[in-house]
């Protein structure tokens, strides 16, 4: 009897110990996720997640547990990307989706400042001093930096259209076992 | 001829008897004609003329845009009122740019480019220009521009022009009235894309339910031996590219790749006419045959249309509707489009108009799947619509990706069969658009991303340059403040 | 016309099947043999049926109401009868009518409605009420009798009928015989070789008119095949598992019983006696509980056949079909997962196919 519980207390212990070094040798290194989630943002520095950069929400998202779909011109897929990368449910119920947005500059208010060009993070924008400016749509990706500099006031954000090319189906809206 | 077995498919009920055996009959021409600028896949045609502008028939009206793209043509005389947008044939409900042509009634031709009388002597890509000059695109619903498929002899070694002849939706018969009362025009078109596409051997295949056309086109076709005609079992989808190519030829056109690849292109009847035209008489597409049908129709008809006239004219000489029209389709039953009114035009591609009562639809809510496996059994493209519908109802887009949704192509057997109604190829659609926007936005990320990427290497460049100025002026102006003999000191 | 619906896509039009004429047809199909067993045992038998098929319609009622579900939906489309039916089938014919409500309640609340309703149970529910009932009750589900055809001497009146299946007067030993696979086992245990007790066993064309003790589903083999050909014919089964599950057993039978025939049963016999036929066309193809395609139906199949003879043949129990249903339930999903169909223009890895003369 005495053999039984010595045995069976031998291993335990002998098994415990070479869990414990393993555990400090083997142990994995933390994966340099903060640089990965970074890579995934767009990197235009634009504000709109409330976080001071992309550098920083990437921070946020790998030790604060910030939510995924914070990210506007990132959109959707930038969030469900993300969330798929730190392996949560990107939650959609709290989050308005505006959609995919571009900047439009209003020619009749735009005074030719040139500040908007200077702020514009993927070089969307053209124009020369006291020349109209003017947006390449397939380069804006609605970070919305010109909207908030612009002293007139005259850059809105648009919804980018759907167009026929661009249209699917929606999800089928199927409540099921109703008979 | 051999043929080879087609996995799958279904047998629905065809319905074609109430207009198999009505001659073609032409639309008197309306007095408005509505021309979107897009009829066909690729870029939209861009307006040659304006508002106001007299135009002839045939004229030409708006040119092709980039490589994949047609041209759109007056379809009769008269003048240009406007180019709007209007509610186009679209289950959208969206708008789209649209010609609006006001018919005079004399029905003027424009100056036409002469037909050639030996296009056999002509070489191939100059018919290309000629089929892409007319504006024809696919007549079998598809609109992919003609002479883009015709091109590819110059591409890829073809053994087989394959004229589709199948029609395997219920309700039509366009396509076997053009094979029986314009045989002769379509074999003469075939001919002619197999010189183009320089391919030694013509197939027709047409289902077997179409006994007369089959007679028809074997005897238009008796006097040039590298034609054959032959009967395919009647079994949709077999109307389907990739599968009527494996029907005839027993190989399967392997994934991401055309029939072209093994050889053999497919191109319809009615595209076979159109050409016939185009080539020898210099015509642009200007009209289609259209079977107007369905249990809502009064009077069930196949019609040649002018290419604009309103869906609801067409329906008018059909004798209107008569009781409860539950769907208006745009093409067969099975693939159709449904549309969002009647005030929507006749465009390239619209083979059918449906009006189809509830009966017809059988439509019921749908039910707990009892995993009958059917759906698996009738797929001819080899996918499990049970599992892809389990993972796209549960948002898991990859999982139903990973098992081969991208590869489903929308034939509609698997919610046709399923006795629990669930709405399976509804949930493909909708999974295989996601998806596809999806990688579109993901390659606008990429593209935003270098944009930013320059767009940070720029600034630092140009802070670096700066720095560096700035320290070689500090340098210089220390040099230059150093003590020296005659220096002048300046404060 | 009233508003022009554009809220999904095609196909605008459905073949003319739903799930209530499946079921329909199924019920059809085991009708016949259904009716032949009411003639074989009596009125005691058509007591059992309808208690079983009652329970079972009222059990789903109750849960479809507590769930908050149709319940005239849920009832029409006859999953709740064929469940009921198919246990009725399963029982010995003059059981208890408590065996019938307690198989109800396993069958449709613990073996369906607990997993989310039709269409999402893992195991059969009429296998897991028979087997549920087997090990509880060993003795009323081992009782059987020999066959007292209705309307001939032998059998019990009326009012001796309602005794024998309501009330307490069920004394089954003065009336109890072994079903033939019961009487093989039982004497191999007792050192009387197989072959010898095969000559005692009901012949093989009884065993297949169905003039031999068994539950209601074992006896008439003959009615049960038919329905079950009957079913292919309407194509509302095809014929992968049928012909997995007798021929695996028609094969094991026959290469054990050429090695040794006094330890193992021929393969005819096999298949002609027990739940065979039943088990074969009715319940291991059943549509929710196996897999959906082809060649995982005809792995299944084998794997049904298979375990079946293997319990059959070194097990406790004298008849394996419904333990080994339930076993290969539990692989289905594993079987669907791993043997899906070959996608058109691909390879079974998922490649695009190679291009001739591609090297």
């Amino acid at each position: 009897m005495l053999l039984d519980v010595g045995s069976l207390a031998a291993m335990g212990v002998a098994l415990g110990a070479a869990l414990g070094v393993a555990s400090h040798y083997l142990a994995v290194e933390e994966d340099p996720l903060e640089n990965e989630l970074k890579d995934m943002l767009p990197g235009s520095q634009c504000g709109q997640c409330g976080y001071v950069g992309c550098g920083q929400y990437a921070a946020a998202l790998a030790h604060e547990h910030a939510s995924v779909n914070l990210c506007g011109p990132g959109g959707k897929a930038t969030a469900e990307a993300l969330a798929k990368k730190l392996g949560v449910t990107a939650d959609f119920a709290e989050h308005e989706d505006v959609g995919p947005q571009f900047a439009k500059i209003d020619e009749d208010l735009c005074i030719g400042c040139l500040r908007c060009i200077g702020e514009c993070s993927s070089d969307a924008i053209i124009g020369g001093p006291k020349q109209m400016h003017t947006v390449l749509t397939d380069n804006c990706h609605g970070c919305a930096k010109c909207f908030k500099i612009c002293p007139t006031e005259a850059i809105s954000m648009c919804k980018v259209p759907v167009t026929l090319g661009g249209w699917h189906w929606q999800k089928p809206d199927v409540v099921e076992h109703v008979h | 001829m051999k043929l080879f077995p087609v996995r799958g498919g279904v047998h629905p009920e065809y319905r074609k008897d109430r207009t198999a055996e009505c001659a073609i009959v032409a639309l008197p021409m309306p007095e408005r004609l509505f021309l979107p600028l897009q009829q066909h896949i690729g870029a939209p045609a861009s307006p040659v003329v304006a508002p106001g502008d007299q135009v002839r028939k045939g004229q030409l009206l708006a040119t092709a845009q980039g490589a994949v793209s047609a041209p759109v043509h007056a379809p009769t005389s008269g003048t240009i009122v406007d180019i709007a947008d209007c509610l186009a044939p679209h289950p959208s409900g969206m708008s789209q740019k649209t010609i609006i042509l006001e018919t005079d009634g004399k029905d003027e031709w424009a100056d036409l480019p002469a037909g050639l009388d030996d296009p056999f002597a002509v070489d191939g890509k100059e018919i290309g220009k000629r089929v892409a000059a007319a504006g024809i695109v696919g007549l079998g619903g598809a609109t992919f521009p003609s002479s883009v498929k015709l091109s590819l002899g110059t591409q890829k070694k073809l053994e087989t022009l394959l004229l589709n002849g199948a029609e395997c939706e219920p309700y039509l018969t366009c396509d076997d009235r053009v094979m029986r009362e314009y045989a002769s025009e379509v074999v003469d078109g075939a001919r002619i894309m197999a010189h183009a596409l320089g391919t030694p051997k013509i197939v027709v295949a047409i289902e077997n339910n179409k006994p007369a056309a089959l007679k028809a086109m074997a005897e238009a076709s008796s006097a040039f031996t590298n034609v054959t005609v032959v009967g395919v079992p009647v079994q949709y989808p077999m109307g389907s590219e990739r599968h009527l190519c494996q029907a005839i030829t027993g190989l399967e056109t392997p994934a991401r790749m055309l029939t072209a690849d093994l050889g053999v292109v497919v191109h319809n009847v009615g595209t076979a006419r159109a050409i016939h035209q185009a080539i020898r008489f210099g015509r642009p597409l200007l009209s289609r045959v259209v079977t107007v049908s369905g249990g809502a129709v009064a009077d069930a008809k196949n019609v040649e249309v002018p290419l604009g006239t309103m869906v609801s004219e067409l329906v008018e000489f059909c004798g209107g509707l008569r009781g409860e029209a539950k769907r208006l389709i745009s093409g067969g039953p099975m693939m159709g489009n449904p549309l969002p009114a009647l005030f929507v035009p006749v465009v390239k591609g619209t083979c059918g108009i449906l009006a189809l009562t509830a009966a017809e639809c059988n439509e019921a809510p749908p039910g707990p799947c009892i995993r009958c496996g059917t759906c698996v059994t009738i797929c001819p493209c080899g996918l499990v619509p049970v599992e892809m519908a389990a993972f796209i109802r549960k948002d898991n887009l990859e999982a139903a990706q990973r098992i081969g949704v991208m590869d489903c192509v929308s034939c509609g057997s698997c919610s046709y069969i399923c006795p629990s109604h669930i709405p399976l190829v509804q949930y493909f659609n909708y999974a295989k658009g996601a998806i596809n926007a999806k990688d579109r936005e993901a390659r606008k990320q990429d593209h935003i991303k270098v944009l930013v990427e320059a767009h940070n290497a720029r600034l630092e460049k140009a802070a670096a340059a700066k720095k560096a100025a700035a320290a070689k002026a500090a340098a210089a102006k220390k040099a230059q403040s150093t003590p020296t003999a005659d220096s002048k000191v300046s404060a | 016309m009233t508003a022009v619906l554009i809220d999904k896509s095609g196909p605008f039009t459905h073949a003319p099947t739903s799930v209530q004429k499946t079921m329909t047809t199924v019920l059809l199909a085991l009708a016949p043999a259904t009716v032949f067993n009411a003639y074989l045992f009596g009125w005691p038998a058509i007591f059992l049926f309808i208690v079983t098929v009652g329970s079972c319609l009222l059990v789903e009622a109750a849960c479809l109401q507590v769930q908050g579900r149709s319940v005239s939906g849920g009832l029409s489309d006859g999953s709740a009868a064929l469940t009921g039916w198919l246990l009725a089938m399963s029982l010995p014919p003059w059981a208890p009518w408590w065996t019938g409500l307690l198989g109800a309640i396993f069958a449709i609340v613990l073996a369906k409605h607990v997993y989310g309703g039709l269409g999402q149970n893992v195991f059969n529910p009429a296998m897991v009420a028979r087997v549920a009932l087997l090990v509880s009750f060993p003795v009323q589900m081992t009782s059987f009798v020999a066959p007292k055809p209705l309307f001939s001497g032998t059998a019990p009146g009326f009012a001796d009928s309602l005794a024998i299946t309501f009330g307490s007067a069920f004394n089954l030993d003065t009336m109890s015989t072994a079903s033939a696979l019961g009487l093989v086992k039982t004497n191999l245990s007792l050192g009387i070789p197989a072959s010898q007790s095969v000559g005692n066993t009901p012949g093989l064309v009884d065993m297949l008119l169905g003039f031999h003790p068994g539950s209601m589903g074992e006896t008439s083999g003959l009615l049960i095949l038919a329905g079950g050909l009957f079913l292919m014919w309407r194509r509302i089964i095809s014929w992968h598992i049928p012909v997995a599950v007798i021929g695996t057993l028609f094969v094991m039978g026959t290469l054990f019983n050429t090695m040794s025939p006094d330890r193992f049963t021929s393969g005819l016999f096999q298949v002609l006696s027990g739940a065979t036929f039943l088990g074969a066309f009715f319940i291991a193809t059943d549509y929710v509980t196996s897999p959906v395609s082809k060649q995982g139906q005809i792995v299944f199949g084998i794997g049904v056949g298979l375990m079946t003879w293997i319990i059959r043949t070194f097990a406790g129990y004298p008849e394996g079909m419904a333990f080994a249903v339930l076993l290969m339930n539990s692989l289905a999903p594993i079987i669907d997962h791993h043997l899906r169909p070959r996608v058109f223009g691909r390879t079974r890895q998922g490649e695009p196919l190679p291009l001739k003369g591609d090297k």
